[in-house]
């Protein structure tokens, strides 16, 4: 089982995501600068959250565009597994791997805080440690997080089961009251028609050690390295 | 030969950052505000001389890296 995380300038997450790996799955992954026309031999490739490129132009944007982009795009397409996170769903979204757009919170400010999320599905390779309907706890710290597709991506993604993680309340509602910025139908996390690759705004490897307090993050992981392995 | 280049968002995205300007518009006593809409210019000098050829080049530039077309329209001006 080899992991693959992808560095941009500006990335900023990127031990927290090895140190998840490296609880979870006991090894180290590889670190692969976005300058790199190639990435190593992996069953899965993360992109962590941070601000790549300050944030110049669109979040994830530059990034998008590095020389490291089109061997990520060969590997999507190869079905390889990619796990994006923050600025690397912004990043999924605007190689165009994902669809869909993330834009300014609907409040405007950056929010850093711990939030619910309602597992919408447990029969994919990310979600297999949860169970349907679960809530779960699991932070986040992002300034452009409000997800936005038009009515009929919107409608794809849904009809397709693609929408794996959505804000919720204590009860698993998804209200407009707990929807922290705006997406649309509070999603927080999708995946691609193959159920191959996911992008989610929050930070599931900052909920895996007690020492973070909770373990809710750990799942994902559990699930996914196990899938890979 | 110079170029400007306009982002705007497409009609139906929510634009908070612009219905915050209207918000501090309207706070300012400035009435009678329909909408406010933020978006993006960009001026960018080019080395090309012909105009048609300079115009397919910033629209290839436009697809590929200045605009979102998901969310985005862009307008091109050869100044």
């Amino acid at each position: 089982m080899k992991t693959a995380i992808l560095v941009f300038p500006g990335t900023n997450r990127e031990h927290d995501m090895a140190a998840a790996v490296r609880s979870v799955s006991g090894k180290d992954p590889m670190m692969v600068w976005h300058a790199e026309t190639e990435i190593p031999e992996a069953d899965l490739i993360i992109l962590p959250g941070g601000f790549s490129y300050g944030d110049y132009l669109r979040s994830g944007a530059i990034a998008a565009r590095s020389p490291i982009v089109a061997d990520l795009l060969e590997k999507a397409k190869q079905g390889v597994r990619i796990l994006g996170v923050c600025n690397g769903f912004q990043i999924l979204t605007e190689t165009g791997i994902l669809p869909g757009a993330l834009m300014r919170n609907a409040g405007l400010t950056f929010i850093c805080k711990e939030t619910k999320l309602r597992v919408e599905r447990d029969d994919t390779i990310f979600t297999s440690s949860y169970k349907k309907g679960q809530v779960m706890r699991c932070p986040v710290a992002h300034h452009d997080g409000n997800f936005f597709a038009d009515d009929d991506t919107l409608k794809m993604l849904e009809d397709e089961g693609r929408v794996l993680f959505r804000y919720c309340d204590a009860a698993g509602e998804a209200s407009a009251e707990a929807n922290i910025n705006g997406s649309r139908n509070n999603i927080a996390g999708i995946m691609n028609a193959r159920g191959t690759i996911l992008g989610m705004m929050p930070h599931p490897e900052n909920l895996i050690e007690d020492l973070h307090g909770g373990l809710d993050g750990r799942g994902l992981f559990e699930s996914l390295l196990e899938k890979v392995a | 030969m110079k170029a400007r280049v306009t982002v705007t968002l497409k009609n139906g995205v929510l634009d908070p950052q612009g219905k915050a300007i209207e918000g501090a518009l309207g706070a300012l006593g400035f009435d009678g505000i329909g909408s406010v809409r933020q978006g993006k210019v960009i001026d960018i000098e080019l080395g090309e001389t012909d105009k048609a050829a300079a115009e397919a080049k910033l629209s290839d530039m436009c697809e590929k890296l200045l605009a979102n077309t998901v969310i985005e329209n862009y307008h091109i001006d050869i100044l």
